[in-house]
């Protein structure tokens, strides 16, 4: 058990796990972690639980101080990190001395960056979750002076880097045809799959707005279908004829018709591209969608098969803390 | 009138199938589709992970790598054909709830505006809007939200082109022969026409979810002191009677 002490911290940043499924007959959506692999890739690298809560940190860090000696894990959009002035690692796992303030600053690809900590961040959890949702009114963004507590941390191991799936500077993003896909009409879905966008201004936990040239990709009869259910990942097609990818936090149910849905493996992607970055689309069938997801999720439970340590030969190194600091020098720019 | 066509079993995404049983909303849609959701949960499929509807569909959300969709598919159709699901009746224990509400004002700013899309005086549109309850045919959109109909024809307007940036917690707003009564102040196509005090969603409260399907509203006009004075009150002076 510890406590984490925020000196400084960006706007929105909040506490998130894999969200709260089995509310969605209430309306309440899963919600959870906007990148999930990063969430997964901290969990591999501490060597605990997945459901353990992590810091998400949209597009700034922080200033974080540990009342105790701290693992922690980096994942998700790279950022400067250091501690006591000391470069570290990004995709890696450090212990942080107590005291040493851990400063996280500006991102170098990507969208949200995840500080996790030995034994998961700690708050009350509500209807099953930690998670915060802004929308429905759950946690609240963190802020400068606030303490986050820390669970009981069962592991000891620090030290080691992950290689990660790139995905932090757009790119191409596998969809399947939805329910509404058909409403569209074959020459409008050809269009949309050969349309290079660029990510808006607009992006959030519960939508990313994607703009592209020339005219939208609107449908005869589209303001007034029948609200149906939502799932994280459709591509929403509001009044102005542009694209929203629907993120961890949306509504459970909308009206505005969706042209296909983004497979749940490439929705980090989605989140984690930055502002002005090329987007496009690739439709893959709902087989292929499914072995995607297969292979994705068997990835995902033997991440920690490909932990590598951050030094060659820990055995030689009597300042085994000190070095580790050092080390992170070398490592960190892999994703850019 | 039965249709042979429906219902239909299409995929959501990756991990969702939908059995809708109308394009449009109708009554016996609604109740066919909350009363195949309860078959489906009785059945607990190994694979499935979750199920809800929405007006007019059943939903059923679960693992692909499990329950492989051709698998779920038959057992659905094998579940579909036992019944007719069109004749089911609504959920027990319904509750009608009576809602003040006030109608208009800059806390309801666009009560004129969708009046005149629905060709009515503000005063017609009021009326027509409170002196009727309503059913909450779903849930969903946000925590606890209600769907709400049918209100009469001349309310089939269609949604704004852009979303109102934001609408309050507790806002009535209408649109394709429907009301919604939000619970989280949200941006919305819907138009904003009254607003009342209740709280949908109480996380910390037991249960946290105030509106259930099958559930009836009236939402009554009531002035601006009124209002005003149910502010303090999580439930905005709501009460119901179990019908």
């Amino acid at each position: 058990m510890g406590t984490m002490q925020i000196t400084r911290i960006g706007p929105g940043a909040s506490l998130q796990d894999l969200g709260r499924p089995g509310w969605l007959a209430q309306g309440l959506s899963r919600g959870g972690a906007a990148d999930r692999l990063a969430v997964y890739e901290g969990a591999a690298l501490l060597g605990q639980s997945a459901a353990l809560a992590a810091l998400e940190l949209p597009g700034a860090g922080g200033v974080f101080v540990f009342e105790q000696d701290t693992r922690v894990a980096l994942t998700g959009a790279p950022m400067d990190a250091s501690v006591g002035g000391r470069s570290m690692a990004w995709n890696a796992s450090h212990l942080v001395p107590s005291g040493a303030p851990l400063t996280l600053g500006a991102i170098r690809a990507g969208v949200y960056g995840y500080l996790h900590g030995g034994g998961g961040f700690d708050a009350p959890p509500s209807l099953g979750g930690r998670a915060a949702q802004f929308t429905a009114g759950l946690g609240t963004a963190l802020q400068a002076g606030d303490r986050v507590r820390l669970g009981a941390d069962g592991a000891a191991t620090t030290g080691y880097a992950l290689d990660v799936t790139p995905r932090f500077n757009g790119g191409t993003v596998r969809v399947v045809s939805s329910l509404q896909t058909s409403m569209y009409g074959a020459e409008t879905v050809n269009r949309f799959a050969k349309t290079i966008f660029t990510r808006d201004t607009r992006a959030n936990r519960m939508g990313v707005r994607l703009n592209s040239d020339g005219e939208g990709f609107l449908v005869e009869g589209g303001l007034s279908v029948l609200s149906e259910v939502i799932t994280p990942g459709d591509i929403q097609v509001t009044g102005d004829g542009a694209p929203y990818v629907l993120m961890s936090e949306c509504q459970t149910t909308g009206g505005y018709p969706r042209i296909a849905t983004v497979l749940p493996a490439d929705l980090p992607r989605v989140a984690q591209t930055p502002l002005g970055a090329k987007v496009c689309f690739e439709f893959v069938t709902l087989d292929e969608a499914v072995d995607i997801e297969r292979r994705v999720q068997t990835a995902r439970s033997t991440l920690a098969l490909g932990l590598t340590p951050l030094i060659r030969d820990p055995h030689d190194i009597s300042d085994l803390l000190s070095y580790q600091l050092i080390s992170g020098v070398v490592a960190g720019d892999e994703d850019t | 009138m039965p249709d042979e066509s429906w219902p239909v079993v299409r995929t959501v995404g990756v991990d969702r199938i939908l059995v809708s049983f109308g394009a449009s909303l109708s009554e016996r849609a609604n109740r066919a589709a909350l009363a195949l959701r309860a078959a489906i949960e009785t059945q607990a499929w190994p694979g499935v992970t979750e199920t809800t509807t929405s007006l007019v569909s059943a939903c059923v959300v679960f693992d692909p790598l499990e329950l492989p969709h051709a698998k779920l598919e038959a057992q659905l159709w094998t579940l579909i054909g036992q019944r007719d699901w069109f004749s089911a009746v609504l959920p027990e224990g319904r509750r009608r709830w009576n809602v003040p509400t006030v109608y208009g004002t800059e806390l309801a700013p666009q009560l004129d505006e969708a009046a005149q899309v629905a060709g009515l005086t503000r005063s017609e549109a009021v009326a027509s809007l409170s002196e009727k309850p309503v059913r909450v045919q779903t849930i969903g959109f946000s925590p606890g939200m209600p769907y709400l109909g049918h209100l009469p024809e001349v309310w089939d307007i269609p949604r704004q082109q852009d979303l109102s940036p934001t609408v309050p917690a507790g806002a009535l707003v209408v649109a394709v022969r429907q009301l919604v009564l939000f619970s989280v102040t949200t941006p919305t196509g819907w138009r904003h026409v009254g607003q009342t005090a209740l709280q949908l969603f109480q996380p910390q409260a037991d249960p946290p979810f105030v509106l259930r399907p099958g559930d009836e509203a009236r939402f009554t006009p009531v002035d601006r002191d009124t209002f005003e004075s149910l502010q303090a009150d999580p439930m905005g002076g709501a009460t119901y009677e179990v019908i």
